[in-house]
């Protein structure tokens, strides 16, 4: 029995018309940006086109070309890859040990320190990062003291360029893994128990267990959850922008610190859209590497 | 009881609150813009101004300099500049650029307060900007050198040096005494994260940063390079601790030793004097920044602050005045009282509470011989650039041939749209 033809059309206004509100307001405040940005990236909007509009030229590709062209560029994008490819599985595994060690049977005080995990996720950022400097301070630190104590010299993390971006990465792990936690935890729980109870009949041990049901009970959720991860730790900005301004020697200069400069310091807003639209494309080629990956894996 | 006491403080808010509405529809108000400390301190001097000038009402709002230049340019393409502000004075190319800033020559003309003959030389000209007056200056800033003099005399210099190759005789000294004697001392302290010794030298070498009506960069050539030269070997010998992290408090390294020399500005004055202990309190001085070519003192940067209309104030009048008096001699001398900023008239410098600070003295001849800097927009940027570069060659990861080269290519690329805008005939 199908609905008569101007049936549906009348349903599709409707849908169209509940639509309306939610579609305008994405395309004034979310489509119209981004296009802008677009057509900004081929021209070389600065400071003098500020002044006058009449001095904006379009360049073509030539800011991509440019950027491309540009040692900085590539050392930010050695620096946010690092930080993903490092500080990304860091921080899933770290909140997935979490989420294990709350969910089990055996740990007390669940709710208690489920708030202490999740509290430097709600925690501001400039907070946290004055902490951390102290914490990082090279001759009075906590950490330093700590490494002492097994022998490890005097380490300059902010200072050093080899140590800066791994002591980002350690602050950004502690600032976000209680977020990443919460969804395993949510999705822990949704794996039935009688799993496991079947599997500890037939004497599967822990480790068994973990491998052969919680990991593939918790696929769909890992999946989400590493997405997430890379797509935010790829605009890696705050953690630089406060601790580091992005050196030692551009140690922490990630695309997105340089983007920030590039347009609201020095103004050059074809330049930085530019940047931006790069960034883009890298994101949008590992997410949809990500997804193949697990519809070749899911099969 | 309770009740009556709620209906007085409703009625007293309500009067209180009417009355300064009925005030406030008559009063102008001028917003102005300052940066950092002075943001803060000149809301003492206000009272003084909105009492003798009773129409005005002067709003402050206080950004620290850490945003300012993010902050003024967002509020210029957003069109909510104040009507005043206190502006960096490299940055007024980039701001007259813009078409930003109010020209000042006729005011300053008619004006009783404002006499230019009365600025130092080299000041006032960081404001004119082809030939046309967009600023006032606040207050000046200029880099000289703070040293101990008690390490000096040790090392037998009881002069601070007057050449850099004295200096670097004073350095060598210093060092080998501190080795024979067991400990760690750098006697000269040129922070890695700042672009100001790399150019003072530049400039004292006598190289032309930027050429060709600066659209150029020409940091490779053999003057600059000689400069940045004379940088790396403070740090290639040891003389300058590299990066920031030994140095953590730069006062206590000074009075421990640790460091002997230090280029700063004038702010440090108060700085030194409020944290470097009493026994010490007469171990510290300052001398003028020493010299490359034979003329004492050597080369400095004509840096600090101006006043700056802008022109999209509806209030030009009523600020206009507010600047009169901010830059008038009474106030500087006022305003050097409660910050140590100093004044940048030479009037102002006949006063006794300058003239009893034998910190300051050294400014005062330092102030008769600053060079321009190149005035372009670009210039912010351009030593940033540099001060990167700097960090570079100080950590040894990069030559000083291959630093300046890229900084050349660097600033090259900055400088592309000006060139076209030159070749246009558009020269603003």
């Amino acid at each position: 029995m199908r609905p008569a033809p101007g049936h549906r059309r009348s349903q599709t206004a409707a849908a169209w018309l509940f639509l309306a509100p939610a579609l305008t307001a994405i395309g004034i405040f979310f489509a119209i940006p981004v296009l802008g940005a677009l057509v900004l990236s081929f021209t070389d909007f600065d400071i003098y086109a500020l002044a006058d509009l009449g001095m904006v030229r379009f360049v073509g590709m030539e800011n991509y070309l440019r950027i491309l062209d540009t040692p900085l560029f590539w050392t930010a994008l050695k620096n946010t890859f690092y930080f993903v490819l490092v500080g990304g599985p860091l921080s899933v595994a770290v909140s997935l040990g979490t989420a294990l060690m709350l969910n089990s049977k055996l740990s007390r005080f669940k709710t208690l320190f489920r708030t202490i995990y999740f509290l430097p996720v709600v925690t501001s950022l400039v907070a946290v990062a004055v902490v951390w400097r102290y914490l990082y301070h090279p001759a009075d630190g906590l950490l330093n003291h700590l490494l002492s104590w097994f022998g490890i010299g005097m380490i300059d993390w902010l200072g050093d360029p080899t140590y800066a971006m791994p002591a980002i990465i350690l602050m950004a792990v502690w600032k976000n893994f209680g977020y990443n936690m919460l969804i395993f935890i949510a999705g822990l729980q949704n794996i039935p128990d009688d799993l496991y109870e079947a599997a500890h009949l037939d004497g599967a041990g822990w480790w068994r267990q973990f491998v052969d049901i919680t990991l593939p009970m918790l696929a769909p959720t890992t999946v989400f959850v590493v997405m997430i991860t890379v797509i935010g730790y790829f605009q890696l900005f705050a953690e630089p922008y406060v601790m580091t301004q992005g050196g030692p020697l551009y140690a922490t200069t990630s695309v997105v610190l340089l983007m920030y400069e590039q347009g609201f310091r020095w103004w050059n807003m074809g330049h930085a859209a530019a940047i931006a639209f790069i960034l883009f494309a890298i994101i949008l080629i590992f997410t949809l590497a990500q997804i193949a990956l697990q519809r070749r894996t899911g099969q | 009881m309770n009740r009556s006491l709620l209906v007085c403080v409703i009625v007293v808010v309500a009067l209180t609150a009417t009355g300064c509405q009925h005030e406030s529809a008559d009063a102008k108000v001028v917003k102005f813009w300052g940066m950092g400390n002075e943001g803060e301190m000149v809301r003492t001097l206000i009272p003084e101004f909105e009492r003798t000038h009773p129409g005005i009402r002067i709003t402050v709002q206080q950004i620290p300099w850490t945003a300012a230049h993010e902050k003024l340019l967002t509020a210029f393409a957003g069109e909510s500049t104040p009507d005043i502000a206190q502006l960096g004075n490299t940055w007024l190319p980039e701001f007259t650029t813009l078409g930003a800033l109010e020209p000042l020559d006729e005011r300053v003309r008619l004006s009783a307060t404002i006499q230019r003959e009365d600025y130092f030389d080299g000041v006032l000209r960081t404001n004119v900007i082809d030939s046309v007056l967009y600023g006032i200056p606040w207050y000046v800033d200029t880099r000289l050198l703070y040293y101990r003099r008690d390490l000096l005399q040790k090392a037998g210099f009881p002069e601070p040096p007057a050449t850099w190759d004295e200096m670097l005789r004073l350095c060598e000294t210093m060092k080998r005494q501190a080795a024979s004697d067991g400990i760690r001392r750098y006697p000269m302290f040129l922070p890695t994260n700042e672009w100001v010794p790399a150019i003072l030298l530049g400039m004292q070498a006598g190289g032309e940063f930027l050429v060709d009506r600066n659209t150029r960069a020409n940091f490779s050539g053999p003057r600059f390079r000689r400069a940045m030269e004379l940088l790396a070997s403070f740090y290639r010998k040891d003389y300058s601790p590299i990066g920031q992290s030994l140095i953590t408090n730069m006062y206590d390294s000074f009075s421990d030793g640790l460091i002997t020399m230090y280029i700063s500005g004038p702010w440090n004055i108060g700085e030194f004097t409020r944290r470097v202990p009493a026994h010490l309190s007469e171990a510290w001085m300052t001398a003028p920044v020493p010299s490359l070519d034979t003329v004492r003192p050597g080369i400095s940067l004509p840096l600090g602050t101006s006043l700056v209309l802008f022109r999209q104030s509806k209030q030009k009048d009523a600020a206009w005045q507010f600047m009169e008096f901010l830059a008038s001699r009474e106030q500087s001398i006022a305003f050097y009282r409660i910050t140590g900023n100093l004044p940048p008239r030479k009037s102002a410098w006949e006063d006794s509470s300058l003239r009893r600070n034998p910190h300051i003295q050294a400014f005062h001849k330092q102030l008769l011989r600053l060079e321009p800097l190149p005035q372009v927009p670009e210039w912010e940027q351009i030593v940033i650039k540099l001060q990167a570069y700097v960090e570079f060659v100080a950590s040894n990861a990069m030559s000083v041939e291959e630093a300046t080269r890229r900084l050349d290519r660097d600033v090259d690329r900055m400088l592309e749209k000006r060139r076209w805008l030159l070749e246009q005939g558009g020269t603003r």
